[in-house]
């Protein structure tokens, strides 16, 4: 199983490179997470979402939808795309230590 | 088979496929399950990181005229898949009633109406285009056309804008 090293801790991966348990995360493991997809720094929009990703997760065992994390987290969907570039729906579940969502939306 | 044509396939099949990075969508069609198809490929492209454009054109046309794209309907003749007897199918407000039950359980899944879907599709930085021709025939105005809509483009037009990606008809 493939591991990352963050701060001289060893963290499993899940098969698509997603932290394996939701309690390896915390939030030095997010920036550095972060980094690696290409986000400098987390600014406090982007906390906002990782958060509201992970408290969903928590309740319902899958990352929201986008249409519902534009509605409730108070990050509109421009705003959403300029935070994750790369894709918001893998790239913000994957900094947020959470597995890749299932949802086709 | 030359020893250097087995190599050259060996490598080609051995090589790890390349991940798509650009899609263009065409929506031909303009009935409810006509069109949804595109806009979920057009917006799960976007989720993927990957750039994506929709073009509209002939009946599908629908989805981009304001006063339209909130009401398209499920063509309930000549629809198999429905399981509902031709004739029944015809009866006045059958396809209104299929539409209906479709929208429920859309809606249930978290996926927007046509109008809100397509707003989202391009906040997220997917181009909306028209088909020059269809416009033409269909003698359409600017004012006809949501805002979101950025052009009316040319078959040629569109090969330039799908250059170098995939290209997907719906």
């Amino acid at each position: 199983m493939a591991t990352i090293e963050v701060l001289g801790k060893t963290l499993e991966l899940d098969a698509d490179g997603h932290l394996a348990r939701l309690t390896d995360w915390n939030e030095e493991v997010a920036q550095h997470l972060a980094a690696q997809e290409g986000i400098p720094e987390l600014t406090e929009q982007h906390w906002a979402v990782l958060r509201y990703m992970r408290s969903v997760f928590e309740k319902e065992g899958d990352a929201p939808s986008i249409r519902r994390l534009t509605k409730e987290s108070g990050v509109d969907t421009k705003t959403l795309y300029q935070l994750f570039p790369k894709g918001p729906a893998k790239r913000a579940a994957k900094i947020a230590g959470l597995p890749k969502p299932k949802g086709c939306i | 088979m030359t020893a250097q044509t087995t190599l050259q396939t060996q490598a080609a099949t051995t090589a790890p496929p390349q991940p798509i990075e650009r899609v263009s969508i065409v929506v031909s069609r303009g009935s409810l399950d006509g069109v949804y198809p595109g806009l979920i490929l057009a917006n799960g492209a976007r989720m993927e990181g990957i750039e994506a454009t929709l073009f509209f054109t002939f009946f599908g046309l629908d989805a981009i005229l304001k006063k339209r794209q909130d009401h398209l309907k499920v063509a309930t003749v000549g629809n198999p898949a429905l399981h509902m007897p031709t004739l029944l199918g015809a009866l006045p407000g059958i396809s209104a009633l299929a539409t209906a039950k479709m929208k429920k359980e859309m809606e249930k899944l978290d996926i927007p109406p046509v109008g809100e879907f397509l707003t989202m599709i391009h906040d997220a930085g997917c181009g909306i285009y028209a088909c020059r021709a269809t416009v033409d025939m269909f003698h359409l105005k600017p004012a006809d056309f949501i805002d979101e809509m950025d052009a009316v483009i040319s078959v040629g037009q569109f090969y330039e804008k799908a250059a170098g990606g995939q290209i997907l008809f719906t």
